[in-house]
């Protein structure tokens, strides 16, 4: 990276630079791993992207797009990526910045550079199947939390007064849980989470498809986010209803038992969600259940 | 197929509550949205929802007061029909969410926690941590879920709203939507179609809303015909941080405790801020303003640092406006235990220690006031009949419009946390007229004349192809929008002036007609975001006109649209005879100004593409409008003086002398 020689040191430098006669123009360089459709073979290009103040990685994607040139020069499709609300709450931004999964809204430029001076480095997640670039396929993720049945199993939506009361205790148990963004990195890094990727068979129907695709899916892992939020649902005074069919879901094929305890999760948790905690409460929960099972016969 | 279907385009909190009603009342619904509906741009909601609540009725509140506060927040620029369902339905609303599993603060003994928010005297605010709009969204996005489990619900993820369908008569039957992944475009047949696609924040290019807020699913209807009211009513929050990116919330709170909004004296001084003395630096809040300092009320805090950076030339960065917020001078500890999540944001994308170095902020767009005009049916209390198929309803039949993508809830000025009240009232509220309207037409959509649909199809699949074939053009569609967003913020934000407006307009103008000149990078059919970008742009030169349009014909200040020539200041008379006759004085022309102006902005899309604006009289039947005097000096006097001529007027039977005729017709100004 070519580094501009700055008038003067700080942190509002950029002010300074900004009005000075431009050195030589800042660049950062970014090797994006491409992919251009599902089944299709990726492949690395080359960016470099001017430096601005307070950039993060989606900033850099915003101008790629801008001026879709690879770093030689040559018009390129410009890198398709996933993002909406840049603030970390969203869900969609997840990629592998540098190796490592995260979002890439609160990926800041400066920091990146200071680990690694040289590039940038963005992958698609591996564990979900790609749809172009950096953007993948979660729908795996939300089949989870219907498998979980991550709700409340309400009468309906018509007035039937408040909720139960709540301790302020449970609350500030539960609430980390519920800051869930469903953006898969818990998954990604997961070493019993493993890619599924089915492809239409020419003969398939649409629905056949999508019935056997659901059903590989139901015997993947579920994954530490959904197992998360079955404790989430299992703490609520109404969410307890059905508890059972909760756990029945979390101890069936790819279920909780999956779990290889590597903790990994909880390490790359942008929310810092105690995923290790729930997958021990599921443990224990399921256990519990299933004996309570066995004298129930 | 033979029972009627609805389509729900935006999977937000005002299209998940209507998605969530409707699947109830035994209605099939096909839910579109650009992003997985959990991924809305609801979750950037912070602060919380309003409503009465049993506490404080005990201290004197009611659904009355909260619809007075939300009126005369809105600067009575709202229908007051609707805004009174909606109070009243409110503490009904958060109860249901208590109930969905909202994980909402909890007080010692279990009950809901309530904080305080702008513009009312009481606690009336439910909220769930820092993330209120996140856990609601969560809520109906799993109840959503559990309807398409059980079949009622089904979701078009990363699909694209174009156009919606209108036949002969000029009733919706539909839409052609088109999958972002594999560019087929879909005709979906229904017998009431909702928008649900929230604001218009990317009109501005970079704004506080997410990156789906392009304002394009509006825009689309507008352009088929729908009107649209009060555009040019935009909120502009004053503190949020710039970002290369976008711009994020700072909440109000630190400045509450104690920051100090300051610049360089010398223009875009270079030193770091902690090496500038006091004597070059400019406390311009504190200066102006010696009563209120750094806590003027909202709207003046965001004139004033809009101002000190265009007007005076006095922003830190010369490339960029902003202002410091400096908290250097409070202890860390205090800061840490009062302000830590927030300082968080901050340094998170930042990468700097507010409490070391001041923050840079600068006012950002926040919120559509304005939106597609929709229809209401009042009943004999004042409020709305329910299941009328009138409610929401756009001015094309079978086309409704929630949340905030309609104009019927804040006026001329949101408060806080009322955002998240009205998407979901207005969600929940219109789905039992949607589903007499759904019931109500002649014949199923699904049985309407392919014809009519293909006929559709075919217009928006060769404006795609148009757009795909344009590879060599002169013109780059990121830089006309950056181009537009500038153009957009400088003239119609915070202050606004007939001669910017004007020349603006022109300037949108000619950035639409390059905007037909747009060269694509990317040509190909698989998951071209090129090209969706490219559309949507195209989509927001029309919203960017009728803002413009409505803001030089409302010759008036009222709630967020501020031109300095048409102020009204305060008293500036010394002696208590020159104060009485200024305050007469004062409201014998906000008098004049009610008749003249308390009417919404209404813009029709014209053939030539220019907005067609009409004057529509307000329903201000149950309460008569009255100054609004947070900050004003001499308010306290304007007031009194207020009252005795309201107690005058009354007694000669004249009724409110502010009062405007109500009519449902929509008429010009009155000259």
């Amino acid at each position: 990276m070519i580094r501009a020689v700055e008038p003067s040191a700080g942190p509002n430098s950029s002010a300074a630079s900004a009005s000075a006669q431009p050195v030589a123009q800042r660049l950062i360089r970014v090797r994006v791993l491409r992919q251009d459709a599902p089944g299709q073979e990726s492949y690395w290009e080359r960016h470099a992207v001017p430096y601005e103040l307070n950039m993060n990685v989606i900033s850099i994607l915003q101008r790629i797009a801008a001026n879709a040139k690879s770093q030689d020069g040559r018009p390129v499709a410009p890198v398709a990526w996933d993002c909406n609300c840049l603030e970390e709450v969203c869900g969609s931004c997840t990629m592998l910045v540098n190796g490592r999964t995260r979002m890439a809204c609160t990926a800041l430029v400066d920091k990146l550079m200071e680990d690694n001076p040289e590039e940038i480095e963005l992958r698609p997640m591996s564990k979900f199947p790609v749809v172009r670039d950096l953007v993948v396929d979660r729908r795996r993720l939300f089949r989870s939390l219907e498998r979980v049945e991550a709700w409340m199993p309400i009468d309906g939506s018509y007035d039937q007064g408040a909720g139960p009361r709540i301790s302020p205790e449970s609350q500030e148990d539960a609430y980390p849980l519920s800051t869930c963004i469903s953006c898969g990195c818990c998954l990604e890094a997961c070493p019993q989470f493993t890619k599924i990727e089915l492809v239409r068979h020419e003969d398939e129907t649409v629905a056949d498809f999508e019935k056997r695709r659901r059903s590989a899916f139901d015997r993947g892992f579920i994954g530490a986010h959904a197992i998360s939020q079955a404790m989430l649902f299992n703490s609520h005074p109404t969410g307890q209803l059905i508890a059972d069919q909760r756990l029945q879901a979390i101890t069936a094929q790819g279920g909780i038992q999956m779990c290889g305890n590597a903790q990994n999760c909880v390490a790359v948790c942008p929310k810092s969600i105690p995923l290790t905690r729930s997958i021990a409460r599921a443990g224990r929960a399921a256990t519990v259940w299933a004996i309570k099972k066995l004298f129930d016969r | 197929m033979s029972e009627p279907r609805v389509l729900v385009i935006g999977g937000g909190l005002a299209g998940l509550a209507a998605t969530m009603r409707l699947a109830e009342l035994g209605i099939g619904v096909d839910l579109v949205s650009l992003v997985p509906v959990k991924r809305s741009h609801s979750v950037c909601a912070q602060g919380g929802i309003n409503s009465v609540n049993a506490m404080t009725r005990q201290q004197g509140d009611s659904e009355w007061k909260h619809f007075d506060d939300t009126v005369y927040g809105g600067d009575f620029l709202q229908h007051q029909p609707p805004v009174k369902e909606m109070t009243e339905w409110a503490p009904k609303i958060v109860d249901l969410l208590d109930r969905l599993g909202v994980p909402f603060n909890r007080t010692p003994e279990g009950h809901r926690d309530q904080r305080r928010f702008g513009g009312t005297l009481y606690k009336r605010t439910a909220f769930a941590g820092a993330t209120t709009g996140q856990q609601l969204l969560y809520a109906l996005d799993e109840q959503v879920r559990r309807w398409e489990v059980e079949g009622k619900v089904k979701k078009w993820e990363f699909w694209d709203f174009l156009e919606p369908v209108l036949d002969g008569s000029g009733r919706c039957r539909g839409a052609v939507c088109q999958d972002m992944v594999t560019m087929a475009f879909r005709t979906f047949a229904a017998d009431a179609t909702i928008i649900a696609t929230g604001g218009c924040g990317l009109v501005y290019g970079r704004s506080t809303m997410s990156m789906v807020c392009t304002g394009s699913a509006a825009s689309r209807a507008y352009q088929a015909g729908a009107r649209y009211g009060n555009g040019e009513f935009i909120q502009v929050h004053p503190t949020a941080i710039p970002g290369a990116d976008k711009l994020r919330l700072m909440s109000e709170s630190a400045r509450g405790e104690g920051g100090r909004v300051w610049v360089p004296r010398t223009p875009h001084d270079a030193r770091d801020p902690r090496d500038i003395a006091e004597v070059d630096r400019y406390y311009f809040l504190e200066d102006r303003y010696p009563k209120y300092g750094n806590l003027v009320p909202r709207d003046i805090a965001t004139r004033e640092i809009f101002d000190i950076c265009t007007t005076d030339g006095l922003s830190v960065e010369k490339d960029r406006l902003c202002v410091y917020l400096d908290l250097t001078h409070i202890p860390r500890e205090t800061l840490d235990r009062k302000l830590g999540g927030i300082l968080e944001i901050y340094e998170k994308f930042q990468g700097v220690d507010p409490r070391a170095v001041p923050m840079k902020i600068f006012p950002a767009v926040h919120y559509s006031m304005g939106g597609l005009w929709v229809d209401y049916q009042k009943n004999a209390a004042g409020g709305l009949e329910e299941g009328s198929p009138r409610n929401q309803q756009t001015n094309i039949p079978g086309l409704y419009a929630i949340g905030e993508c309609d104009y019927q809830y804040h006026g001329a000025n949101r408060l806080g946390a009322n955002s998240l009240l009205s998407c979901i009232f207005s969600g929940l509220f219109c789905a039992s007229g949607v589903v007499a309207s759904a019931h109500g037409s002649r014949k199923l959509a699904a049985e309407e004349s392919t014809n009519l649909f293909a006929a559709a199809m075919r217009r928006q699949e060769s404006r795609h192809e148009s757009l795909l074939a344009r590879r060599v053009g002169t013109e780059n569609p990121y830089q006309l929008h950056l181009e537009l967003g500038n153009l957009m913020t400088r003239v119609a934000t915070v202050v606004r002036r007939n001669e910017q407006l004007t020349a603006a307009y022109a300037e949108v103008c000619t950035l639409e007609d390059r905007w037909k000149r747009c060269a694509l990078s990317d040509s190909g059919n698989w998951t071209n975001q090129n090209v969706v970008f490219t559309k949507a742009l195209g989509d927001m030169f029309p919203i960017a006109k009728l803002i413009l349009k409505g803001a030089l014909e409302r010759e008036e200040c009222r709630g967020a649209h501020y031109k300095p020539a048409l102020a009204m200041p305060g008293i500036a008379a010394t002696d208590l005879a020159g104060q009485y006759h200024e305050a007469q004085e004062w409201c014998d022309r906000f008098e004049q100004n009610t008749k003249r102006w308390l009417k919404s902005t209404i813009a029709s899309h014209g053939a030539d593409g220019d907005p067609q604006i009409v004057f529509e009289d307000v329903d201000t039947s149950l309460l008569p409008p009255r100054p609004r005097l947070y900050g004003l000096i001499g308010g306290e006097l304007i007031e009194e003086v207020w009252k005795e001529r309201q107690k005058k007027a009354a007694l000669n039977g004249s009724g409110s002398s502010a009062g405007t005729p109500q009519t449902a017709a929509v008429a010009g100004p009155s000259a």
